[in-house]
């Protein structure tokens, strides 16, 4: 019999995987027996630093179902692995970080295991913003939050000083500063503006009271060329016509020069900046501080994200509910969370962080209050919904600021949110999403 | 061959009529396996698409539909995809006839000082390295030596008290890409035509130095000719090279505002299938792209075909 049927069974598969209907996973996953005695073996697809150490204190303790840690090279290219493994319909691990911004992109490709069963009852440990990001507003949780990276402002305390400055409060005092340090030295600049950074411009959008995507019934909202974010766009527009900031992207051997040579003095970054700064301005030890964002209305103060991921279970996984298991405790055991501080040096998204990070970090030796404000940057984070096509958007965002940039025209940079808006509705159009307005 | 009678009889027909069979089938099936199934499916890709319904969030909210010719279309309209086409357009423009006239000077001049080997072996061995490095650590190398703080280019323009040029500004980006193509790619064009070159019989100079030719005159009336099935071997290579330009501009994208995720037609491709998920509008302008290198290789092969392959004519 069973060789009667083999060519017959070939070729239906044959058929299935050509068809691409390839979702093999939901059916067979549901049914899964749980035999707590049943030894699992799960792997883990993560791009924090040391994060086997962290799976090694799990492991110990439960030896029926160890995790093994795959480290792969960042966000976008695990996401790109990750879709191409659920497209064909194997190869996907059972646990993967994903960053917030790429969790609607993943559901919507049926990427994410729905956890609510599981991991449910654990929303009240963490803020709500950032439990909002893995749940994208339903019933539904696609994983846990892992850390976050609320918006702070980093500055030379040493130039400050010399030029008479104490840390803005206000983007007005900053434009002021900038303009002040760069009129004193034509070779200094108190920040660049990066349009290669599409995350970090989002958070300075968010910090403004943006929220580009947002779900209106059964419907998509895109809302990228409004006004604060064109008050955001404008802002750094009119910094760079000015010439009082730089308008070279972030993340370059030239920045890193900069940084370390001081040239640049100053980065509106998030809670993550020192290991950064650590790797690219070595030489500046001891000559950095951290405040809190600037702001639009320094009486209510707000602040973005920058970063930060959760850990989700895959659709492909055979054993979800002991993945579901580890991805809890990852994140909400004490234990784990101080794991996640210390050893993978990520800012965890838990409530419980600020009582694990007692000590700030080694760049930042002498500023005892460093995860005070960060703590309190946390809470101030504004609410920020991600749509599912978060990479088209974030692409246009790199072009269109890319010329913005270069042609150095505030004009340019509000004109380009309309690029950015067009081609994120055009897009989700094409695609056949329901789209509002 | 007259094949003997007692040959034909220890080798009877049609036991072993598999066995050519037998042999090509490994080159087939690696054809088929590697080239022929996935250009297949490509191009089935390239008839589909996606369509999601409602949020588009959760199972079950994706099928995959027949689109006809719509990628193609969306593919021709996209307004960055003309302006790509003109920039490689350009790109080769300046490429193609700079590199290989570095090519055909230096494999001349190599080719002049026959005598001397070990300086042409040197020489020769150091306009070839470039070849050998990868395009992405060449273009790494080259990123930089273009970005101002960090590259000693900028301080010897200093040290003559001029304001070095920026290298990555919206004016000389293509002349940077440009540049490094030319750098990785001189070499092994030198190292086709000088091959070529070496093949010529010395007889043929001596009787040209007979009759009163100069060294130029037999460079340009006798070695150019004669190494010009070469010349045109290159030339098809240099210009599929240039429709397909990728790794040079994405390791650059990073480290300046003036390379787009669309710069080049390849780069829209990766943008398509990798950034935005669409590997359906991908797999329609990796058609037009492969058609057009098609009709462009071949379309010249034809118009210089004599020429190409019938030197003796």
């Amino acid at each position: 019999m069973k060789t009667k049927y083999a060519p017959l069974m070939a070729a239906l598969t044959a058929a299935a995987l050509f068809t691409g209907t390839a979702c093999s996973n939901s059916g067979s996953s549901s049914e899964q027996t749980t035999d707590p005695n049943e030894k699992v073996s799960l792997t883990y697809w993560t791009w924090a630093p040391n994060m086997d150490k962290v799976a090694a204190a799990w492991n110990a303790k439960n030896p029926n179902i160890q995790v093994t840690v795959n480290k792969q090279d960042g966000g976008d290219p695990a996401v790109t692995k990750l879709l191409t493994a659920i497209k064909a319909g194997s190869g996907a691990p059972d646990i993967m970080q994903a960053e917030y911004q790429k969790i609607p992109t993943l559901v919507s490709a049926d990427a994410l295991a729905d956890i609510a069963a599981d991991a449910g009852s654990l929303k009240d440990k963490f803020p709500a913003g950032a439990w909002n990001g893995v749940t994208l507003g339903s019933d539904a949780v696609y994983g846990v939050p892992q850390d976050s990276g609320p918006l702070m402002f980093f500055y030379r305390a040493d130039v400050f000083e010399k030029n008479g400055l104490s840390a803005p409060k206000t983007w007005d005092e900053y434009a002021t500063a900038a303009e002040k340090i760069h009129k004193a030295n034509p070779k200094q600049y108190l920040g660049t503006f990066s349009a290669t950074d599409a995350g970090l411009f989002t958070g300075l959008a968010q910090q403004a009271g943006a929220s580009w995507w947002g779900v209106q019934g059964d419907a998509w909202s895109v809302a990228i060329d409004e006004p604060n974010t064109q008050k955001v766009a404008a802002y750094w527009g009119g910094l760079v016509e000015k010439g009082v900031i730089d308008n070279k992207p972030m993340y370059t051997p030239e920045w890193n020069a900069a940084l370390n040579d001081g040239t640049q003095v100053g980065w509106v970054s998030a809670v993550w900046a020192p290991g950064v700064l650590e790797g690219s301005a070595k030489d500046t030890k001891g000559k950095w501080k951290a405040a809190a964002m600037p702001q639009w209305d320094a009486a209510a103060p707000a602040t973005g994200a920058w970063g930060g991921s959760a850990t989700s279970v895959t659709t492909q996984s055979k054993h979800k509910k002991q993945a579901a298991q580890f991805v809890s405790w990852l994140n909400s055991d004490p234990e784990a969370v101080k794991l996640l501080a210390t050893e993978a040096s990520v800012y965890p998204a838990s409530n419980d962080a600020a009582s694990v990070l007692t000590s700030p970090p080694a760049f930042f030796a002498d500023q005892a209050d460093y995860y005070a404000i960060a703590a309190e940057a946390s809470k101030q984070m504004k609410p920020f919904t991600y749509g599912p096509n978060v990479n088209v958007a974030y692409s246009a965002f790199n072009d269109a600021f890319g010329k913005a940039a270069e042609s150095k025209k505030a004009s340019a940079f509000t004109e380009s949110l309309t690029t950015m808006q067009k081609t994120t509705v055009d897009d989700l159009k094409n695609a056949g999403f329901n789209v509002a307005g | 061959m007259t094949p003997s009678a007692s040959t034909t009889a220890r080798r009877p027909v049609g036991r072993r009529a598999g066995t050519p069979y037998a042999f090509l089938a490994p080159a087939m099936i690696l054809f088929v396996a590697f080239l022929a199934a996935p250009i297949v499916y490509a191009a089935y890709l390239s008839l589909r698409k996606v369509k999601v319904s409602g949020l588009g969030l959760g199972a079950k909210s994706r099928t995959e539909i027949w689109a006809g010719l719509d990628n193609y279309a969306r593919s021709l309209t996209d307004p960055d995809f003309l302006p790509s086409v003109g920039r490689i357009g350009l790109y080769g423009l300046i490429v193609v006839p700079t590199m290989l006239g570095l090519a055909l000077l230096f494999a001349l001049l190599l080719d002049a000082n026959r005598t001397r080997e070990s300086v042409g072996k040197f020489a020769r061995i150091s306009i070839f390295l470039p070849y050998a490095v990868p395009a992405v650590v060449g273009s790494l190398l080259w990123g930089f030596l273009y970005l101002p703080r960090v590259s000693p280019i900028t301080d010897l323009f200093e040290a003559v008290g001029i304001t070095a040029p920026e290298l990555l500004s919206r004016d000389l980006t293509l002349w940077a890409v440009a540049n490094i193509a030319v750098w990785g790619g001189t070499g092994f064009n030198m190292i086709v035509i000088y091959t070529a070159l070496r093949a010529v019989p010395l007889s043929l100079y001596e009787s040209a130095r007979i009759d009163g030719a100069s060294e130029v005159a037999i460079a340009w009336r006798i070695k150019i000719p004669i190494v010009t099935p070469s010349l045109i071997m290159t030339f098809v290579f240099s210009l599929i090279a240039t429709l397909q330009v990728f790794a040079e501009p994405m390791t650059l994208r990073p480290l300046a505002n003036t390379i787009s995720t669309t710069w080049t037609p390849l780069m829209k491709v990766y943008r398509d299938a990798f950034t935005r998920n669409d590997l359906y509008a991908a797999a329609a302008t990796s058609v037009i792209i492969a058609l057009a290198t098609f009709i462009l290789s071949f379309g010249f092969l034809k118009l210089v075909g004599r020429r190409a392959f019938n030197q003796e004519d």
